[in-house]
């Protein structure tokens, strides 16, 4: 069967014509779709809880510490600058450097997710977690002190329901990476038929965008 | 005018009765045309051998007139209901002169509170009495609708009123009664394992029997202190 | 096969070879075999969901007896022979759980989105077939979640299939805690079952349709079943984020819909809702597209208004998505909303208006073969207008405020739910199950149980309209406890033992469903005389459909056209005049 041909980059033969691309690019965007509504639902409960109890959030840098997850944030923006530059590379036929900039984007996704886990470790052990402060903890010492937000039961609920979903669909994005890498060595992917590593791509650089916006609304405002 | 409808009395049941009436005929119309030629075309068109179907793709005409018809009909009757739903449950619709009631409710059980001389809620000469709201005919009542735990539906079929009672915010709900008498108030949400015998009451007092009754509890709740 | 660049090398590479039973029945990625799978698992659903009707209808009319086979049921559940509260308030909550989530829902999309689409327009299978196979397993395992929460401490959810919180949100008040957990669980896991169907139907549906397919040539049912597949993906994942939001809530002390912590009761309800009415069309949807197919055949006449159909369809979709807050007026919502809500959900009676005057369009001056499936599709349109119909009572506000949250309400959702899309699956069933299991249904049993539904069905649900108007509450396990409603025992034990025998009518249905599978008569390749593409196939299908994808050379309902002496005329079968696709100016 003559599959490994630049057909499969172009709808399939011998159809009506459909929406242009292949399937696996359709549904990926349809999956998407899907995944946009799944954010709106959680982003826009927060947006709706946050106007309704302004004084239970802290202000921005309050409790969430700012300069690491900027940090953080130009490290998974560079990863899509990796995962694009992968694109490019085996759509040359670069080899080399479709396999250089998988490895890259993995570790880059990898690191974002190890430093949110610090991130998590962190504010626990200060005492905010998904049902407000630990009693005796360092920020309800703060917040005793007028400092902080006397209740924050909302902001926890949100920032970890939030984040946590997201960072859980960085640790999907990666597991699927690495297996997309796994191929990329055993040279599955060509310059006409290179399908896995784009749509892969698709899906990093949403997670991508999905976290500038959090990270937007969560952090600075 | 009170066919399959229990009694309404209070001031607007006969409003929102009436739209219901209305309703109840459009719709009959619908019913019977679209039933009844159902039943004519399944007779009259039944399989006859060597008989061809009629070959049509549609008509541009009756498709018209079938989008018109029902798009007027709805509008008609959202304008009608609108007027209605905004006297009974628009911003401000309870009337200035409303005399105030509070009402809580918990599982399973509703609270009444009463203002006591002063007229005023959350004074200290408020009363609960539970399970009983009791308030005068043909003097417009505004409830302060409240609920301690989950949400609950305040229900009381003959005077048309339904709220439910939301954590967290008090709900104004107001009513006009028009007749004496001991209404049932049921919980209309589902709240849990005795949501069904959440059942409590309205009397309705003469304006000289509510103060007959008002005078003799607010007297108990004084020496009960 | 190679010159026709399937799209599908998974399938394909077993393709004339012998599968072995495991992944030729059980792990199939067949869309046929995954199809038939669905429809024996919520044909389950279905059956549970009646049996738990039939509890509740027990307690219903005869409060104070003691429950027949009330004896099998710990004393938790059922003590001395009477059903306790908990109980029955666990059981209103999975009898609406179990119709809604697995009967309903994947009887129209999972079995029929399944089997019909490739058929219907021409592709060999579905774009992605091994995740095909991973939407069943999943919903297998969301199964098997919601299930495992009858047997746990404390029971079943009790909060209703709405979920309101904060009832939901607080083991404190149901006292519920691993039920209710497991209820979420498994909506999520289920959801994501639904999503990677949905997304294969989209992508099967715009991608794979035969030459000549053109898309106003797509048959009602893949129309309204593509429409219902957008729905699905843009409504589930609402339903999923409100859901673990929830279980957070119940797990790990979040408070989203605490009010006491900050957080807001009523966002539940505009999360579940705001899901909840695209599902009522994707509920449906699909059972309106397919009744269009039976009844284009059954009249032997081509659809009426084909056009003004696939614009209906649209327009319900879309009004579907502005409209939550109609099941919201007594909320405690800002009254203009209720007003903007009111309007939005009255025009939604325009689209469904049109499509039953389309459908006696069709039927007028036909030539009605009245067979089982065009019974039950014609039923369904009588019963769709009355659910229809009473909607208008719901949508107009002031109506509602008496209304609401009654038996109005019950009466309502059944007949658009059992009158409407349960009447539409027995007719899709019958219909297609000739081309599921290549025999026929006994006609003569079909046409019992059809007599025996249809007045069962009115008899149990038309009395509900009557208690909703007397003020009867839903969801109430003891209705005698008020005054007001003492004179409603006799119309409650009457609908009760209709229910019954509604009940018991479907063991016609179950009996012809399975005997026929066995000694059914040998079911032709196109047994009805129908235009559809999957009729020109043997029945059932062989793997990969077709030997060679079929061209299409006009729309699916062709009927009693002049052009021919029969009075049907295949898609896909060529005359003297037809152009071939490419000719007739198609792109590529
Ligand atoms: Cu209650
Ligand atoms: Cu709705």
């Amino acid at each position: 069967m003559a599959h490994a041909n630049a057909a499969y980059m172009d709808p399939p033969a011998h159809r009506e014509i459909g929406a242009g691309v292949y399937n696996e690019k359709l549904g990926m965007w349809v999956f998407l779709g899907s995944e946009v509504l799944f954010f709106t639902a959680l982003i826009g409960s927060y947006i709706i809880l946050r106007f309704g109890t302004p004084e239970a959030f802290a202000e921005p840098g309050g409790i969430l510490n700012i300069p690491v997850t900027a940090v953080n944030t130009f490290l998974l923006i560079c990863s899509s600058v990796t995962m694009v530059k992968a694109f490019a590379a085996v759509h040359d036929g670069d080899q080399k450097g479709l396999k250089l900039y998988l490895v890259a984007t993995v570790l880059i996704g990898a690191t974002f997710v190890s430093v949110q886990v610090f991130e998590y470790v962190q504010l626990i052990h200060e005492g905010f977690v998904p049902s407000g402060y630990v009693a005796g903890s360092h920020f309800a010492e703060l917040a005793a002190a007028g400092e902080l937000p006397a209740n924050v039961n909302i902001y926890g609920s949100s920032f970890y329901t939030m984040t946590g979903f997201h960072g859980f669909h960085v640790t999907m994005g990666v597991i699927c990476m690495v297996y997309v890498t796994i191929k990329a060595f055993q040279g599955k992917y060509t310059a006409t038929d290179h399908r896995g590593v784009e749509v892969i791509g698709l899906y990093w650089h949403f997670v991508d965008l999905v976290w500038i916006i959090l990270f937007t609304i969560v952090y600075l405002v | 005018m009170n066919w399959l409808l229990p009694p309404g009395n209070s001031t607007f049941a006969g409003d929102i009765d009436f739209i219901y009436y209305v309703i109840l005929v459009i719709t009959g119309i619908a019913f019977v045309i679209v039933e009844f030629g159902l039943l004519w075309f399944v007779i009259r068109y039944r399989r006859r051998p060597g008989r061809k179907a009629y070959y049509t793709h549609g008509s541009m005409k009756a498709e018209v007139i079938w989008t018109a018809i029902p798009a007027v009909t709805v509008v008609v009757i959202g304008v009608m209901s609108g007027g209605v739903w905004n006297q009974v449950k628009g911003r401000n619709a309870a009337p200035a002169d409303a005399m105030v009631f509070g009402l809580t409710a918990k599982q399973f059980e509703w609270n009444a509170t009463y203002t006591g001389a002063d007229g005023r809620l959350g004074t200290a000469d408020d009363f609960v009495v539970r399970n009983q709201l009791h308030v005068p005919v043909d003097q417009p009542v505004l409830i302060k609708l409240a609920t301690e735990d989950v949400i609950h539906s305040f229900f009381v079929p003959n005077l048309r009123v339904k709220q439910d009672a939301l954590p967290g915010k008090t709900i104004d709900v107001w009513f006009e009664a028009t007749e004496p008498g001991e209404f049932e108030i049921a919980c209309a949400e589902l709240c849990g394992l005795g949501h069904y015998r959440m059942r409590a009451f309205v009397t309705v007092h003469t304006a000289d029997d509510f103060a007959r009754w008002m005078a003799e509890q607010t007297a108990a709740a004084a020496a009960g202190e | 096969m190679a010159t026709s660049a399937p799209p599908i090398d998974a399938v394909h590479a077993g393709h004339g070879h012998e599968l072995s039973f495991i992944r030729k029945y059980i792990f199939s990625t067949d869309h046929k075999i995954i199809g038939v799978q669905f429809l024996l698992l919520s044909l389950v659903g279905l059956f549970l969901g009646g049996m738990m009707a039939m509890a509740i209808r027990w307690q219903l009319g005869f409060p104070e007896g003691s429950m027949p086979l009330g004896g099998i049921f710990p004393e938790t559940m059922v003590s001395g022979g009477v059903m306790l509260p908990e109980f029955y308030n666990s059981l209103v909550t999975m009898h609406g759980t179990f119709m809604v989530f697995f009967a309903v829902m994947p009887l129209l999309v999972g079995v029929f989105g399944n089997y019909l689409i490739p058929l219907k327009i021409g592709a060999e299978d579905m774009a992605f077939p091994r995740i095909n196979m991973w939407s069943f397993w999943v919903a297998v395992i969301g199964t098997v979640i919601m299930m495992a929460g009858f047997w746990v401490e404390g029971g079943h959810s009790q909060a209703g299939w709405t979920q309101y919180a904060p009832l939901s949100a607080d083991p404190q008040w149901t006292g519920v805690a691993t039920g209710q957990q497991l209820w979420l669980l498994s909506i999520a896991v289920l959801g994501l079952s639904s999503i990677l169907g949905a997304t294969n139907y989209i992508t099967t549906v715009v991608n794979l349709r035969a030459p000549g397919m053109t898309w106003f040539r797509l048959p009602l049912s893949i129309w309204s079943l593509f429409i219902t597949a957008i729905l699905v993906v843009l409504a589930i994942p609402i339903l999923s984020g409100a859901a673990i939001m929830l279980f957070f809530d119940q797990t790990i002390g979040t408070s989203f819909f605490n009010a006491t912590a900050g957080g807001q009761p009523i966002l539940w309800q505009h999360l579940f809702w705001y899901f909840g009415h695209p599902e009522v069309y994707i509920l449906i949807l699909p059972a309106m597209g397919m009744v269009s197919e039976v009844i284009a055949n059954g009249s032997r006449k081509p659809i009426f208004g084909y056009h003004s159909m696939v614009y209906a369809i649209i327009a319900i979709a879309f009004l579907g998505w502005i409209v939550w807050g109609h099941h919201m007026f007594q909320s405690g919502m800002n009254p203009t909303l209720g007003m903007t809500f009111m309007i939005s959900t009255m025009f939604i009676a325009v689209p469904s208006a049109i499509k039953v005057f389309n459908w006696m369009g069709t039927m007028w001056r036909g030539n009605l073969t009245l067979h089982v499936p065009m019974l039950n599709a014609i039923a369904f349109v009588a019963m769709f207008v009355i659910g229809g119909l009473s909607g208008v009572y719901m949508a107009s506000t002031p109506v509602d405020i008496y209304i609401h949250d009654t038996y109005f309400i019950v009466a309502h959702i059944h007949y658009v739910l059992f009158g409407g899309s349960l009447f539409a699956l027995f007719a899709a069933i019958t219909f297609w199950y000739p081309k599921m299991f290549g025999r026929m249904m006994s006609e003569a049993w079909g046409r019992v149980h059809f007599a025996l539904t249809f007045v069962f069905f009115n008899l149990t649900f038309w009395p509900m309209h009557y208690l909703g108007l007397q003020g009867h509450m839903r969801r109430i396990y003891d209705p005698s406890q008020y005054e007001f409603l003492q004179h409603l025992s006799g119309t409650n034990r009457f609908v009760t033992i209709s229910a019954f025998l509604l009940m018991v009518s479907q063991v016609i249905f179950a009996a012809n469903f399975i005997l026929s599978w066995f000694y059914g008569k040998k079911a032709s390749e196109n047994p009805w005389n129908d235009n559809g593409l999957e009729w020109s196939t043997p029945s059932p299908p062989p793997h990969g459909n077709w030997p060679d994808v079929p061209t299409v050379y006009r729309g699916p309902y062709e009927f009693s056209s002049p052009e021919v002496e029969e009075d049907f005329l295949p898609q896909h079968q060529k005359l003297p005049g037809d152009l071939e696709p490419e000719a007739a100016g198609r792109g590529s």
